[in-house]
């Protein structure tokens, strides 16, 4: 029984960091910087909504509510993502870093868990892993060229990494059932995914002209994976949740 | 009586909706016909991305096919029990795609870098002399080249 605490514990943070950046991503649509990158953000907000789904499906058969009903009737302490993702969007350099960030992470996160013992999520990790290398290599291939070209794009990336930072050491805050995960190999458990990142993020920004903060020197951002937000979270869901609550039932 | 060899003659004709040169059949995305003992017909659909909004309207494109063939009794679902991946889309829908001017995409090992990616073949001139421009694209399943030899953009779908 516990073990299946943990295992939805496990799916909702997931599934919430997908929905909330899906959503995030989506705002770059019609104000990209450049055509290819207003794409790029919209192509990987569909992406995210579509692991978001999966992911709310496979709770769904555990006997939560419907997909629709968890992505739109909740308020934001019934949410399990982390900070960074419910952020503004900022500038494009923000953006990108977060996306840089969290992308590595969530790759990471999904090649741990085509090993899961919970056959159905790996099943879904094995789809979402092969969407994801699109991302991380969009966000590496950016990160490289933009931390390596001018003295601007060098000093903009180099801001926002140390503003980003700090929320995405958030990405890992640890479950209450995190024992419980390791031990039944539903994954890998978030201190050794932190390492990973860390180890990855590291040889990336090695081969830029960016300065990885020292990890200890800054707090990490915690508290959404127990329900705990920033108010950019309820505005957004209000944002998002706009037309039903105006009218519940409008027909598209 | 209905037998799977029909049915998956009946889905041939199903298109792609964004592709309409593409079967059903030939994308690779029907995983299973199955006729049970009381003749319930179950078929399974694999989504190519997960977040493809035209996999709603495949579903559906099945169970009204299935309801013109007198086919009443049936399931049609979605999952990921048999991932979807690039490689399988047939010899038959490659070529469909190269003559829609789509690139087909390189059949691959299932490790996906960017020499992979890279690898697009011009469906105009047939140029291998073709760069990447940006892997995402009008749709989740297509990337966007240059080809070198025909001045021309094209899209790739794309390997995954």
């Amino acid at each position: 029984m516990d073990s299946e605490f943990a295992l939805v514990d496990l799916l909702y943070k997931m599934a919430d960091d997908q929905l909330i950046l899906g959503h995030r991503n989506s705002e770059w649509t019609g104000i990209g910087p450049l055509l290819e990158e207003d794409i790029a953000f919209s192509s990987m907000a569909q992406d995210k909504l579509g692991h978001s789904l999966a992911l709310y499906q496979l709770l769904h058969e555990l006997g939560e509510a419907d997909p629709d009903t968890l992505a739109f009737m909740r308020n934001a302490n019934q949410f399990h993502c982390c900070h960074l993702v419910e952020l503004p969007i900022g500038d494009y350099a923000f953006s990108l870093m977060r996306h840089f960030l969290f992308d590595n992470a969530e790759l990471l996160r999904f090649e741990a868990l085509t090993q899961s013992t919970y056959e159905p999520l790996a099943k879904v990790a094995v789809k979402l892993k092969s969407e994801l290398k699109y991302h991380v290599l969009h966000a590496n291939t950016l990160i490289r060229q933009l931390g390596t070209a001018t003295p601007e794009s060098t000093e903009r990336l180099q801001k926002a990494l140390e503003e980003a930072w700090p929320y995405a050491l958030g990405i890992f805050e640890e479950s209450i059932y995190e024992e419980q995960i390791i031990s039944s190999k539903l994954f890998i458990g978030e201190v050794k995914l932190k390492q990973d990142w860390l180890a990855k993020i590291e040889t990336i920004l090695g081969q830029t002209n960016l300065k990885v903060p020292i990890p200890n020197t800054l707090t990490p951002a915690l508290g959404g994976r127990m329900g705990q937000h920033t108010p950019y979270l309820q505005a957004l869901l209000n944002e998002m949740t706009e037309v039903y609550n105006i009218d519940p039932n409008a027909e598209w | 009586m209905t037998t799977p060899e029909q049915i998956w003659t009946w889905l041939e004709e199903v298109k792609d909706p964004e592709i309409p040169v593409l079967s059903l059949v030939d994308l690779g995305v029907i995983t299973k016909v199955e006729i049970t003992n009381e003749e319930l017909v179950n078929i399974v659909l694999t989504p190519t991305f997960a977040g493809c909004p035209a996999m709603a309207y495949m579903k559906k494109a099945v169970e009204d096919t299935l309801q013109e063939h007198g086919v009443s009794e049936y399931t049609v679902t979605l999952n990921f029990d048999e991932p979807w991946n690039s490689n399988k889309i047939s010899e038959k829908g490659r070529k469909a795609l190269q003559q829609f001017g789509l690139a087909p995409p390189p059949t691959y090992n299932l490790i996906l870098d960017l020499d992979i990616l890279e690898q697009a073949i011009c469906p105009y001139c047939q140029s291998t002399d073709t760069t990447l421009r940006t892997p995402f694209g009008p749709t989740l399943c297509r990337s966007m080249h240059y080809c070198r030899n025909c001045h021309q953009l094209f899209e790739q779908f794309k390997p995954v």
